[in-house]
């Protein structure tokens, strides 16, 4: 059992194309669907996912069994449901099509455990369109999860019913906020919507609808079938359960871990990914995809886990490093980051709109050798009119955070371009 | 319907109509429509967007507002084969700028135009999930990863 320090990938070995059906049942694969129709009531599964406290691996780190505790629950005729979210777009992050394509089951029954607890009928998959491979890979556990009894009517001779639909999406960042991800499944442009309400008591269709990221309902199954206790003690700081890490850029082995929450970035960075690659050095690196803040060199002690990684400035996000090196300019590697985010705003509220286009207009003309000294202090306040409380939704939050943080820690290289000293 | 000829083909109607019964409205299978013209036809026209709205039940202003803000279905004529090319922060910095430049050279386009023979699209799309392979290109519904020069002339068969 040594391989039950890695929960989420045990079933993912280098020789093998994919854990089927079997490979998933052979390690205890829907025992915990069993456990939790056969012997736990909806309550009593949202309360152990909230004593595990597991928290949201998509970015926000709500925790999960919380979400699902405020949905309505007192009429049993009141249609529920609930959405995986797998429209995994954020730059640098690369779990979740990971989990899709490798274990394709373990979501699924993640899924039918979540919705059990909540008691929604319908539930539905909303995969990325660029998906193609983990779409092909969820038709077909869908399909044998029904013949197994583990998905349809009656689920395994309980009274339990449920039936999963995947859903493709077009592409669109904005898909994965949750109220966007909802118009978008209802075959409507991706705006946000307003909360209160939300999504928990009036989402799609205006019914309760929990939306949980695809990495946390993997880890369902198995605080069902292990346990709370088992679960709290796989994490090494406040945080429980592991996590898949990320690391691209400059380093030796760019990759993917399953390691335990609060592994300390060092640890990621260098053990996992050999750290950087002959030639180049480490300037900073984004801990968790590309709407968290740099952090520094000097800052690779600070653990991975959500509170550790925001008192060091930052977040943890969905825990895919972004490495910069000494040799790529920070200020274009903004410019880069700003253009996506200016792109993809979905054009719902001004500040957004207009502020993120500026931003990288500004960017732009910086690195083209246009820019001005007054540029930094207009990116500055820019970075203030998207704060906190001035937008619909977290995007244009997001955005600003690389931003920020690289005007208080490459300001140098800002000011070179300025002054005409060039790049670097 | 009305005497008028029929616009969309009657295995792209009955593909529509199944995915309707996933939904509790039929307006939600807005997307999965477009996507299923454009599976067929590789594009989505004004004709063929005002027999999907028809379809569905929704005026064709509701069904193009869909239309143009999801970045994969296309307005406009796109080649036999489209490739995407990334160009999110961790393949811009393993060489996305000259995987675009590669593709764009030998097939003499621009982002976004389609090759004098009709064969090619190229145009740019946000962070594909493969970062740790960087520079990535989707292409007929395949990842390529940690792409070369080469990898880009096997692709084009040059």
């Amino acid at each position: 059992m040594d391989k039950m320090d890695k929960p989420l990938t045990q079933n993912i070995e280098p020789d093998r194309l994919f854990a089927t059906l079997a490979d998933y049942e052979r390690t205890g694969g829907y025992q915990g669907l069993r456990k939790a129709v056969k012997e736990l009531q909806p309550k009593e599964v949202q309360q152990w996912v909230k004593d595990a406290e597991l928290r949201g691996r998509g970015g926000s780190g709500f925790p999960a069994g919380l979400k699902w505790s405020l949905v309505p629950m007192d009429d049993a005729r009141q249609v529920r449901y609930l959405i995986a979210n797998g429209d995994e777009m954020e730059p640098g992050t690369f779990k979740d099509r990971f989990l899709l394509e490798k274990d394709p089951h373990q979501l699924i029954e993640g899924m039918i455990i979540a919705a059990y607890a909540i008691q929604a009928r319908t539930a539905y998959i909303f995969l990325r369109a660029e998906y193609h491979l983990a779409a092909r890979r969820l038709e077909q556990a869908l399909q044998e999860a029904r013949a197994k009894d583990y998905l349809g009517e009656r689920i395994l001779n309980s009274d339990f019913s449920l039936d999963i639909h995947l859903h493709t999406s077009a592409g669109r960042y904005i898909c994965g906020e949750e109220t966007a991800l909802i118009n978008a499944l209802e075959g409507k442009r991706a705006h946000p919507r307003t909360k209160p309400p939300f999504a928990v008591v009036s989402g799609l269709w205006g019914r309760p609808t929990v939306v949980n990221n695809i990495e946390t309902l993997c880890n369902v199954p198995h605080i069902i079938r292990y346990g709370v206790e088992w679960y709290k003690g796989l994490g090494r700081g406040a945080d429980h359960g592991t996590k898949l890490f990320g690391a691209s850029g400059r380093v030796k082995r760019p990759g993917l871990w399953e390691l335990p929450m609060g592994t300390p970035i060092r640890e990621i960075f260098e053990e996992q990914a050999g750290g950087m690659q002959a030639g180049f050095s480490l300037r900073g690196l984004l801990p968790g995809g590309a709407s968290t803040e740099f952090l520094l060199p000097e800052q690779l002690d600070v653990p991975m886990d959500y509170e550790a990684v925001a008192k060091a400035g930052s977040r943890m996000g969905t825990g895919g490093l972004i490495i910069l090196d000494d040799k790529t300019c920070p200020v274009k590697m903004v410019l880069n980051l700003e253009l996506f985010f200016a792109q993809e705003s979905c054009g719902w509220c001004t500040p957004c709109r207009d502020g993120l286009p500026w931003a990288a207009a500004l960017l732009q003309d910086i690195v083209e050798g246009r820019g001005r000294l007054e540029d930094l202090e207009t990116l500055s306040g820019l970075t203030r009119m998207m704060g906190l409380g001035h937008t619909f939704c977290a995007l244009a939050l997001g955005a600003m955070e690389p931003l920020q943080s690289a005007l208080k820690f490459f300001r140098a290289d800002f000011e070179r371009y300025i002054t005409g000293a060039g790049e670097g | 319907m009305t005497g008028k000829p029929a616009v969309l083909t009657s295995v792209e109607i009955e593909e529509i109509t199944a995915e309707m019964s996933h939904y509790a409205d039929k307006a939600a299978v807005s997307i999965e429509a477009l996507k299923i013209v454009q599976k067929y036809r590789r594009w989505v026209s004004d004709e063929c967007l005002v027999a999907v709205a028809e379809l569905l039940g929704i005026s064709p202003a509701q069904l193009e507002g869909v239309a143009t803000f999801y970045n994969l279905i296309y307005r406009q004529p796109v080649g036999r084969s489209v490739i995407h090319y990334c160009n999110s922060v961790s393949c811009w910095m393993l060489g996305a700028e000259q995987v675009r430049e590669r593709l764009c050279r030998h097939l003499n386009v621009e982002p976004g135009e389609m090759s004098a023979d009709g064969e090619y699209t190229v145009l740019p799309i946000v962070c594909l999930g493969a970062c740790d392979h960087a520079p990535v290109v989707l292409v007929g519904g395949q990842l390529r990863l940690d792409v070369t020069d080469d990898t880009v002339d096997e692709m084009l068969g040059r």
